[in-house]
């Protein structure tokens, strides 16, 4: 019988944040991506340095010591391709530190969509499309072929998981949200409704939560988390189970939760006092689905993602201008595709990524809560406006330099 | 309580906030006597006594300019006239020798004087009664000046005032700042409590006269968007870069019209400025409006603009938010920091306007987003509250007195 295991799984990506491209910009300068000041919070230069500083560098050279000092250590990535590209530029020692790690052996890369996009939801070839560059910028990159998949914002639905059956994943992994799994544990392997081979990984929100968002909070009653009492909580869930399925943002690590809450530290000490169990192990994904068959069906007729308390996508197309936003960007791409115009194809790719409708969310304005919102932007509709400037541009590329598409205001 | 206009004798956001303010507090239970400096009716106002401290009409009042403070006459109060009632300074000895008297005989338990206007009598009073006395901090000079100069009289009357003050209240962190950093008082001094906008006065069976701005709305049924501001056209208000904005802005998209409600000493330099620029037929004068007119001027608009160089608060964004306006302030307008859904520009910042302007004019999505997310926020502003923070900075006046 299988050892019950952690199944770590870190999410990494940086969109290329659309500077304040104006109305004077559009149809005159292309370069929405390229802000010409430094610190002004959308020059992605400037934060992908910075995220390398804080968590990219730190967060891989434990990772690489975790792996050196624990044979059992093992860990699964998604790495976008839009990440890749940014880090190429401008940090390439931290594609160097992936390589490495993953020519371990027992680092597994996650295959999503290239630009982090909601392609998904609008257009299954375009979708297909990203999928299918990020397995090949991966199998360039780092000699692995990619075998399970996550969609973007952990969106997941029953459709999606007979499009990755189909596609010839074996696995693809969703949140395991309460109110979908009722009495069932997230610690289990599950088989997608109305599918036969593919198996569902679920994270383990409360577990994967305390470390990602609630580690370094002073008003949490558990602050400060130390590793034993972490041990304890993962060891007493997943008694009599299978696996805890712990998946978060790997900017987790310095980023979100700084270095000096204590992390970095934090984290290796629990890896060391789960593995002290000789009941206890890690698998990657792929191993985790090769060491465990489903305990049976989960159905999610409906998208489930891993954000906020809805567990859904409003925050990425919940409000008008997002909808208005999405229509706009898919509506090109036939026009766009038929032009074989490299540059203009890849921005357009690029304006997919999620975080632009993103940055256009107001729920937290409309309910007071404008801390919680996170954004190189100073309001959502600044974000629309700068986003809707770049939009026009494209279709003036298009109209001018193709002769193709409407100009549409 | 001493003030210096009231509605319907206002010429601007002060008499709006002070009625406002009084009623709020009134139905919270304090008995207000309300000194202003001329003498005429105000129909609707029961809940407080209204004192006239001269016998001046309304309009003879306007001409000495309650907002223009650069007309003021350099001299110190020893020096004017009481009886010459043409001068600011004559009217301001009177109004102090008339609130001499008042405290007296009236013993009030506090004192709460608004604006340099006042501020002198506020002093005077507290010396003769021993009462605390709170000035209310709408605007400084720095503000009205719109630079760094102003009239040294009214920022040596500000700096006294506010020096003698036992509390003050600012009507924004943007006010308080200034008050710290250019009369040097000390930040636990100061108290910041925003204005606020009384939805349900609004509510008073108004509708919207579409004839009010016929061709306006002639333009509107063409595809226009109209932008407009409702405000005095004096350097403060940064209406130059306004119009700057607006010709900048229909170099890319002209469908544009822009409503210039109100009247001040820059009108002709303005009508001017956008001849100069070649936009004269996409700029509207009103001339000083209010009642009706007032209201149509945000209704027929889709987008408001506040522009100010330095605006304390900006009650008027308040208004355009009511009648269902897209608003756009300058980071310099305390009014933001009660107000999420609306851009935000700095005011030498043409293109940045012009930019949101267009935006907005081009993008049915996003006017309708800043419109209706922006009601929800003012709907939670109330003048109940700002009632609520002043007692209680008036309970705290009186526990210090007693102790």
């Amino acid at each position: 019988m299988s050892k019950r295991g952690i199944v770590l799984y870190l999410h990494a990506h940086q969109p290329y944040r659309v500077r304040k491209y104006s109305v004077f910009d559009t149809a005159v300068n292309h370069d929405y991506f390229d802000d010409p000041i430094y610190d002004s919070g959308q020059n992605n230069e400037q934060v992908f340095k910075k995220v390398a500083d804080k968590s990219y560098r730190p967060m891989n050279a434990m990772l690489e010591k975790l792996l050196a000092d624990h044979p059992e250590f093992k860990v699964s990535l998604s790495i976008t391709g839009v990440f890749i590209e940014q880090a190429e530029l401008w940090a390439p020692d931290v594609i160097e530190s992936f390589k490495r790690i993953v020519s371990t052996g027992r680092v597994e890369i996650v295959a999503e969509t290239y630009y982090h996009s909601l392609a998904y939801f609008y257009s299954m070839t375009e979708f297909e499309h990203q999928v299918e560059a990020h397995r090949i910028k991966i199998r360039e990159l780092f000699g692995v072929e990619t075998k399970v998949f996550r969609n973007t914002e952990l969106s997941y639905n029953d459709s999606m998981a007979k499009w990755a059956e189909n596609y010839g994943f074996k696995g693809i992994l969703a949140e395991g949200w309460d109110p979908i799994l009722q009495w069932r544990s997230p610690n289990f392997m599950y088989r997608p409704a109305g599918t036969k081979s593919i198996s569902l990984l679920l994270k383990n929100y409360k577990l994967s939560d305390d470390i990602a968002f609630r580690f370094g909070d002073k008003n949490w009653p558990q602050w400060p988390l130390s590793s034993n009492t972490y041990n304890d909580w993962v060891n007493q869930s997943v008694t009599g189970k299978s696996i805890v399925d712990l998946f978060m943002d790997y900017e987790t690590f310095g980023e979100h939760q700084w270095e000096d809450t204590g992390i970095f530290e934090f984290y290796e000490s629990f890896i060391s006092k789960w593995l002290s169990n000789p009941a206890n192990t890690f698998y990657t994904v792929s191993g985790a689905i090769d060491a465990f068959e489903p305990v049976g069906e989960i159905s999610m007729p409906d998208t489930v993602t891993w954000a906020d308390n809805e567990r859904d996508l409003t925050a990425w197309i919940g409000n008008s201008m997002q909808q208005e936003a999405l229509r706009y960007i898919y509506a090109m791409e036939d026009d766009i595709l038929r032009t074989e115009d490299i540059k203009l194809i890849s921005d357009w790719r690029k304006l997919q990524t999620s975080d632009h409708f993103y940055y256009m969310c107001t729920k937290w304005f409309t309910d007071g809560d404008v801390h919680a919102y996170f954004s190189p932007y100073e309001s959502p509709y600044d974000a629309f406006l700068y986003y809707i400037n770049a939009v026009r541009d494209l279709r003036w590329r298009l109209h001018h330099d193709h002769h193709t598409g409407g100009l549409n205001g | 309580m001493l003030g210096w206009e009231l509605p319907p004798h206002n010429s601007g956001g002060l008499g709006v906030a002070c009625y406002h303010m009084s009623k709020a507090l009134a139905i919270q239970g304090a008995k207000i006597d309300f000194v202003v400096p001329y003498r005429a009716e105000h129909p609707g106002i029961n809940f407080m006594k209204i004192h006239s401290a001269t016998d001046l009409t309304p309009l003879e009042r306007y001409g000495l300019g309650a907002y223009d403070s650069s007309k003021v006459i350099d001299k110190p109060l020893s020096k004017a006239d009481v009886n010459d009632l043409k001068d600011m300074r004559g009217v301001q000895k009177r109004y102090v020798k008339f609130v001499e008297k008042l405290v007296l005989s009236l013993k009030p338990d506090v004192i709460h004087a608004h604006d340099w206007l006042t501020m002198e009598a506020g002093m005077r009073a507290k010396e003769l009664s021993n009462v605390p006395l709170i000035v209310h901090v709408h605007a400084t000079e720095f503000d009205r000046s719109g630079n760094e100069q102003g009239n040294p009289i009214v920022h040596e009357i500000e700096y006294q005032g506010m020096m003698m003050a036992d509390r003050i209240i600012a009507v924004s962190d943007i006010t308080k700042n200034i008050i710290m950093q250019k009369y040097g008082i000390p930040a636990d001094k100061i108290e910041v409590v925003h204005n606020a906008i009384d939805a349900a006065s609004f509510d008073d069976g108004y509708e919207y006269n579409f004839n009010t701005y016929k061709y306006l709305e002639a333009l509107r049924n063409e595809g226009h968007t109209i932008v407009a501001t409702v405000t005095r056209f004096t350097v403060q208000k940064g209406l130059v870069n306004f119009i700057r904005a607006a010709a900048r802005a229909c170099e890319k998209y002209d469908k544009l019209a822009f409503l210039l409600a109100g009247d001040g000493e820059q009108r002709d330099e303005l009508i001017k400025l956008s001849s100069d620029l070649g936009i004269a037929d996409k700029v509207f004068f009103t001339g000083f409006i209010r009642g009706k007119k007032w209201r149509d001027a945000y209704s027929v608009a889709d987008i408001f603009v506040m522009s100010s160089v330095s605006e304390p608060f900006g009650l008027t964004a308040l208004e355009a938010a009511y009648h269902g306006n897209a608003i756009i302030i300058t980071r310099q307008s305390g009014v933001g920091e009660v107000l999420n859904s609306v851009f935000r520009y700095d005011f030498w910042d043409e293109d940045t306007l012009a930019d949101q302007i267009i935006g907005i004019a081009t993008s049915d999505v996003l006017r309708e987003s800043l419109q209706q997310n922006v009601k929800n926020e003012y709907d939670k502003i109330s003048w109940y509250d700002v009632a609520k923070s002043c007692f209680h900075i008036y309970e705290s006046m009186q526990q210090k007195v007693l102790s």
